[in-house]
């Protein structure tokens, strides 16, 4: 199955969930019809949320290029010797 | 096949496509040869005719290491990344195969990580990823991380891929898998990546991941343009409907 479908019979299936809340007025009318609105908007919020969380906790590895600085160097030696042109530019 | 995987001596191809890394290309080979010492192994280049000189580095790199361990595959100009892998793995000899860029970004120490991944999990991919522990990104300013950030959130909800680092490109295939996949690939640039592990993940392929630290490149020049994200977002879009 396509994925897009996938999503597609989710969002069905919340819609008539929905609906379904609508005609049977389990809660009051006013709060049903508002609803979609509070899931667009919660979804938003994940996402922004998601983004914050990922960007506060992004991993980074400074250590990492100083230890790429060194192994430059190294290689950089050992290929000079054996006659490979490294002059960098 | 099956019994092949066991009796068969396991090789490992690299591709590495190459435009512009006179030298990237010879430090990368270097700390390839540094830090893969018990395993049978190639690197295959793939230059797309660089005008600064890859070519005859490679040559010079070929004295070295013998030309039975680095194989140039040159193509006559510049014709883009996903053909560069098609054309490289026309030429391996390998049943494994890596695939990583030149420009250091992806350095040869995690080649050993990848390799006893895929040994003992028996994957058919394994794939780099830098958002987990032990990983991560030297080098991006904030606008980079947020647009990295962003573009993960979208593609994760949206695609359920099951694997937590989509546009990295430093992978393990099994071979066989690489050729399936990468003939029903056609997006480019970043969505290209992305494209093959959703692709291999809804195929059904066994994909694992090890953490890897990714420095942004130190010589040369980014070959990525300006309309990177609407182009991402066409790709995903794509994805969404193709797979
Ligand atoms: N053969 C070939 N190689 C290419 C082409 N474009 C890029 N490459 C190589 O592919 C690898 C990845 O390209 P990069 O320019 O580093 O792309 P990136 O990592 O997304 O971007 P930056 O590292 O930020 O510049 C490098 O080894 C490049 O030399 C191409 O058209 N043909
Ligand atoms: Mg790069």
């Amino acid at each position: 199955m396509k994925h897009v479908l996938k999503i597609l019979t989710l969002l069905v299936a919340i819609s008539a969930f929905w609906i379904g809340l609508l005609e049977t007025s389990l809660i009051p009318r006013s709060n049903a019809w508002l609803l979609p609105i509070y899931f667009v908007v919660s979804l938003g919020c994940y996402g922004l949320l998601m983004v914050g969380i990922g960007l506060t906790r992004f991993p980074t590895c400074p250590h990492e290029a100083l230890l790429l600085q060194q192994d430059i160097v190294e290689a950089k030696d050992f290929l000079m010797q054996k006659g490979v042109d490294v002059a960098s530019t | 096949m099956e019994q092949e995987k066991s009796e068969e001596k396991i090789k490992y191809s690299i591709i590495v496509p190459t435009y512009n890394e006179r030298l990237n290309i010879a430090l990368l080979v270097y700390l390839i040869f540094k830090h893969l010492r018990e395993v049978d192994f190639e690197v295959i280049v793939v230059d797309d005719g660089s005008p600064d000189g890859t070519q005859e580095v490679v040559k010079q790199l070929q004295q070295v290491y013998g030309e039975d361990h680095i194989l140039l595959r040159p193509r006559p100009r510049k014709l883009g990344l996903g053909t560069a892998y098609i054309h490289g793995l026309k030429h391996v000899s390998g049943n494994f195969i890596v695939i990583m860029d030149a420009d250091l970004s992806h350095h040869p120490k995690y080649l050993p990580n990848f390799i006893k991944k895929q040994l003992e999990t028996d994957a058919d991919i394994v794939t780099g990823t830098r958002y987990v522990k032990g990983g991560g990104v030297h080098g991006w300013n904030l606008m980079r991380k947020l647009t990295s950030r962003g573009a993960n959130v979208l593609a994760h909800t949206l695609l359920w891929p099951g694997v937590s680092d989509l546009t990295g490109s430093f992978r393990l295939y099994r071979k066989s898998v690489l050729e399936d996949v990468i003939s029903s690939c056609v997006s480019k640039g970043y969505v290209f990546q992305m494209e093959m592990i959703v692709r291999a993940s809804r195929k059904g392929y066994h994909i694992e991941e090890v953490p890897i630290t990714f420095v942004d490149r130190v010589f040369g020049t980014s070959k990525l343009g300006g309309s990177e994200i609407v182009e991402y977002l066409k790709g995903l879009l794509y994805l969404l409907v193709t797979t």
